[in-house]
């Protein structure tokens, strides 16, 4: 009876596929809770990975009729050292009635580990993206990763058959037969000269001419017309296909009334933006602007959690945007974003000169500007002056009142529509 | 002499696992191991993660339950809290064993001998697998059976075949006969009979809970005869056979978890033997082509140091205590009744009358064949075993303050400490002993269950859940009545809140 071997090792992968699916879908509202976490925890720039999830045990218990503690029971326990039959010994303290669940955990209903697993870079984002209620395509656009260009890379001893490169394979095939065969050929035409040259008699060295001749010549057809390492592959290289460079100005109003929810929803908003510029550039900055009565330019933790208390003099950030192009950023070189968050205060005479700074000298810079007012009052002078705008610059400018994180992605509608179509332009060519 | 090695370094090719598997199959039948014909798969180790997640069914239906196991698994092979290298083994004719690619030909070697023809052989001739499960047909089922719940889920939508199967795997433990000897599982009669069994019943159902009067004479008598008239253990067969609003297809699903129920049935109660015997005869199969010339000193050193971590046992009071190693303790026990027929001593003359001086093959065949965790050890652990490990007994009461050790590794202790671990492996006093005692026919088609308490084991807290499964695929209130004795001790009642009387 023969054992059957089979190799199953091409097998598909991820048999288990379906069945961790069912098991996130399942548990999404946790999952969802803790990439909700995870963005507020997680720098803007630091999206773009995993994250390990972690559910208490009792939530995901399979339930099943079992024994609980207590009552009477005896065990078997190996390794016995001291101890003689009759022998009692005191409970360890804070525990009464029962001893440990023997074997696994699980039946005791304490001190278990949560369970934990890893969602991938793709999840996060899908489940981060679903707060937004971004459209598929956009969706698809900002998890891909394929915004990549194949550069040839050079020659490889090692490939794909699909990625043979002929010319380079056949060139290397014939120097080796050359260096392997000249030798051979070299002393074959020797011996068929000698054979001409000397037709006389002596058998016997002409028969052992012949012989090394049929050896030459069985050597000859040995050598292989292609060997394994005559074989030359193309070798490519994915990079990202955007080669210019962006820079992204995120301002926020820090006065008072921002409370940390209002921030956690400009938060995603400006990850949103800069996920968009990750795809379509190659090199991305980011610069925090914060702002009440003045504005300065901070890092990132400051730029979300500290708190300031100060009237709001929304052009203050506007200038110092304004100086920090002129400084850094030359517009010829650099993709100019920006992204404005506030609850809509603005001192009283302020407005104006937003409107005046913003149409005359920051929009003909940049590539585009939108803003969010997250606020369930009613809007302010800001709002009106900045509508304006809005209808006069319609193409870079873009604006919405937020309430919730649903409301974010429409304020970039134009954006990411601007930029599908010209991809599509791009694709069809 | 170098000559006669099956393999020179460590890795494997096909070849070798080839010649090493001839050796191995000469050796296991001159030691009289019968096996069902061996499928080897070798799989790479993220197949081998599935194939551990799918609890060793090779085709499974999908479940989220499996992608909570796939994810623990992956876990714990990131963190390297286990090798994998051991022996996922399908209780299937052929039967089918698996080997990772990253292995050595040392552990193929290893787990080709103790999973396809340890494990196997006992699939084969152990009498529990023999009478409770069909290794014929199993894959055919496990096909049907996912085949079916496909088309379920497109039929009546993936959510609410989830639910149903949550619930039967609630239960999943409560579907089986444990005396009664079950029909063997048939994957192509269970699909011809499929439709039939779902009209047939339908209308026995629908007979169950006729409300017309079905006849004069029935009439007077006020005494309805109590249904069921035993009660019954085996709570999915009685949900199958007679829950008053499931559907024919939800009935079908029903029974499959508990086909399934049934085909893992003996495995979980042959755990130390099978393991047992299976460590027995890769240790004495490899120690032969050892002693043959066959293997060379450093396959021995490799599989002796792998061989010696499985069979390890923690005493109890080391960190890495976690209950007895079934590896450890079947392979000491199938070890110890080689000695006693070959050297015994006095003491196991006096133990083992029968045995003892035996043909030691013959009595290794006879005890695997004949016998389960529970009765193995009840027959078979001896004072030599017991005294190398230490094995002392104590008694855990809830109404005492300090536990006693009752029995250790003493004259006076062997008994009670073999009765105790014996008792340990006993299925029915591992689970609570829960049986459906009556149903209300005639009234609000209630359904009660009585648990009876073996040494005053309360349930656990898991109890109101399942019965709420439960619930769910019976459709009418569930009672449990706890019973310490004659006495009531505890009650349940869903979907109302727990009703607690006076205790």
């Amino acid at each position: 009876m023969m054992s059957y071997i089979v190799d199953r090792r091409l097998n598909s992968k991820d048999k288990s596929a379906v069945n961790r699916q069912r098991f996130i879908k399942r548990y999404k509202k946790h999952i969802k809770k803790a990439v909700a976490d995870a963005v507020s925890r997680r720098s803007i720039t630091d999206m773009e990975r995993g994250e390990s999830i972690s559910i208490q045990q009792g939530d995901i218990d399979e339930p099943s009729f079992g024994h609980a503690e207590g009552g009477y029971r005896a065990r078997v326990l190996p390794g016995n050292k001291e101890f003689k039959a009759g022998d009692r010994i005191q409970r360890p303290a804070g525990q009464r009635g029962g001893g440990s669940g023997q074997g696994q955990a699980g039946d005791s209903g304490e001190g278990m580990d949560d369970f934990v697993f890893q969602i991938t870079q793709n999840e996060f984002l899908e489940f981060m993206f679903e707060d937004l209620e971004l459209p598929n395509l956009v969706k698809r656009e900002l998890a891909s990763v394929e915004t990549f260009k194949i550069v040839k890379a050079g020659i490889s001893e090692e490939g794909t058959p699909n990625q043979m490169n002929v010319v380079r394979t056949m060139r290397s095939a014939y120097a080796r037969r050359i260096a392997l065969g000249a030798k051979k050929k070299r002393r074959r035409r020797e011996i068929l000269d000698l054979l001409e040259s000397t037709d006389s008699a002596d058998d016997s060295s002409r028969v052992m001419l012949q012989d090394e001749l049929k050896l030459l010549e069985k050597k000859l057809a040995g050598i292989p017309f292609i060997d394994d390492f005559d074989l030359k592959f193309n070798v490519n290289r994915k990079e990202p296909q955007p080669s210019s460079k962006a820079v992204m100005f995120c301002l926020m109003d820090v006065s008072g009334s921002m409370d940390q929810r209002t921030k956690d929803i400009a938060k995603r908003f400006y990850i949103l933006l800069y996920l968009f510029l990750q795809r379509n550039y190659q090199h991305t900055e980011i610069v925090f602007i914060r702002h009440h009565s003045t504005a300065r330019e901070v890092e990132e933790e400051e730029f979300f959690y500290s708190r300031e208390t100060g009237g709001t003099v929304v052009s203050s950030a506007l200038k110092l945007m304004q100086e920090i192009i002129a400084d850094r950023f030359p517009a010829e070189e650099w993709n100019i974003y920006g992204a404005q968050a506030s609850d809509g205060d603005n001192w009283t005479n302020d407005s104006p000169i937003c409107y005046k700074l913003l149409a005359d000298d920051l929009l003909p810079l940049l590539q585009y500007y939108c803003y969010i007012e997250i606020t369930d009052r009613g809007h302010q002078e800001l709002w009106q002056y900045y509508e304006k705008l809005a209808e006069s610059q319609g193409d870079a400018f873009a604006m919405r009142g937020i309430e919730d994180y649903s409301d974010i992605y429409p304020v970039f509608r134009d954006l990411f529509c601007r930029e599908s179509a010209s991809r599509a332009e791009q694709s069809s060519q | 002499m170098t000559d006669k090695l099956l393999s020179v370094g460590s890795d494997w090719t096909f070849e070798f696992i080839e010649i090493y598997d001839r050796e191995i199959a000469r050796i296991a039948k001159k030691y009289q191991l019968d096996t069902y014909p061996n499928q080897i798969e070798i799989i790479r180790s993220d197949q081998m993660m599935d194939a551990y997640a799918s609890v060793g069914m090779p085709i499974g239906y999908n479940h989220w339950s499996y992608g909570k196991q796939f994810l623990n698994v992956e876990r714990g092979y990131k963190r390297g809290q286990m090798g994998l290298a051991y022996e996922i083994v399908i209780n299937s004719n052929p039967c089918i064993a698996y080997l990772m690619e990253e292995n050595s030909m040392t552990m193929q070697a290893l787990v080709i001998a103790h999973a396809c023809y340890g494990h196997n052989s006992f699939f084969k001739s152990n009498y529990l697998f023999k009478s409770w499960t069909d290794a014929d047909s199993i894959i055919d089922y496990f096909v049907f059976a996912r085949n079916f719940i496909a088309q379920c889920e497109e039929r009546y939508g993936a959510a609410e075949v989830e639910e149903l199967l949550d619930s039967c795997h609630a239960l999943m433990h409560y579907g089986t006969d444990r005396y009664k000897r079950p029909y063997p599982i048939s994957a192509a009669e269970e699909l011809a009979r499929q439709q039939e069994r779902e009209e047939y019943v339908q209308r026995q159902v629908n007979d169950l809970w006729r409300t017309i009067p079905r006849s004069n004479r029935s009439r007077e008598s006020d005494e309805v005869p109590r249904f069921p008239a035993e009660p019954q253990e085996n709570l999915l067969y009685f949900i199958e056979k007679n829950a008053p609003l499931l559907e024919p297809w939800q009935r079908e699903v029903v029974r499959i978890v508990r086909k399934i129920a049934q085909y893992f049935y003996p495995q979980r109660q042959t755990q130390v033997m099978n393991e047992g015997w299976a460590t027995f005869w890769h240790y004495t199969i490899l120690n032969d082509l050892f002693d043959e010339g066959l293997v060379d000193d450093g396959f021995m050193m490799e599989f002796i140091h792998s061989h010696s971590s499985v069979v390890a046992q923690p005493d109890f009071d080391s960190p890495w205590f976690s209950g007895i190693n079934p590896y450890a303790l079947g392979f000491a026990m199938m070890r110890d009744i080689r000695r006693i027929c070959e050297h015994p001593t006095e003491e196991d003359r006096r133990w083992f009358p029968q045995m003892a001086g035996g043909d030691w093959l013959e009595n290794l065949h006879f005890a695997m064949e004949n016998f389960k965790d529970e009765s193995f050890i009840q027959q078979y652990l001896s004072p030599q075993v017991i005294r190398d490990f230490h094995l002392f007994c104590i008694i855990d009461d809830d109404t005492s303050d300090t536990i006693d050790v009752s029995a250790i590794h003493d004259d006076e202790g062997y008994r009670e400490v073999r009765e105790a671990l014996a008792l340990h492996y006993n299925l029915s006093t591992r689970e609570p002993d829960i049986q459906i005692y009556e149903i209300d026919v005639r009234g609000d088609r209630s359904l009660t269950l009585r648990h009876q308490q073996s040494s005053r084991k309360p349930l656990n807290d898991d109890t109101e859940e399942v019965l709420k499964h439960l619930y769910r695929l019976w459709g009418f209130d569930v009672y449990l009545f706890s019973y310490d004795g004659e006495e009531v001790e505890r009650s349940f009642r869903v979907p109302k809140k727990r009703i607690s009387l006076d205790s």
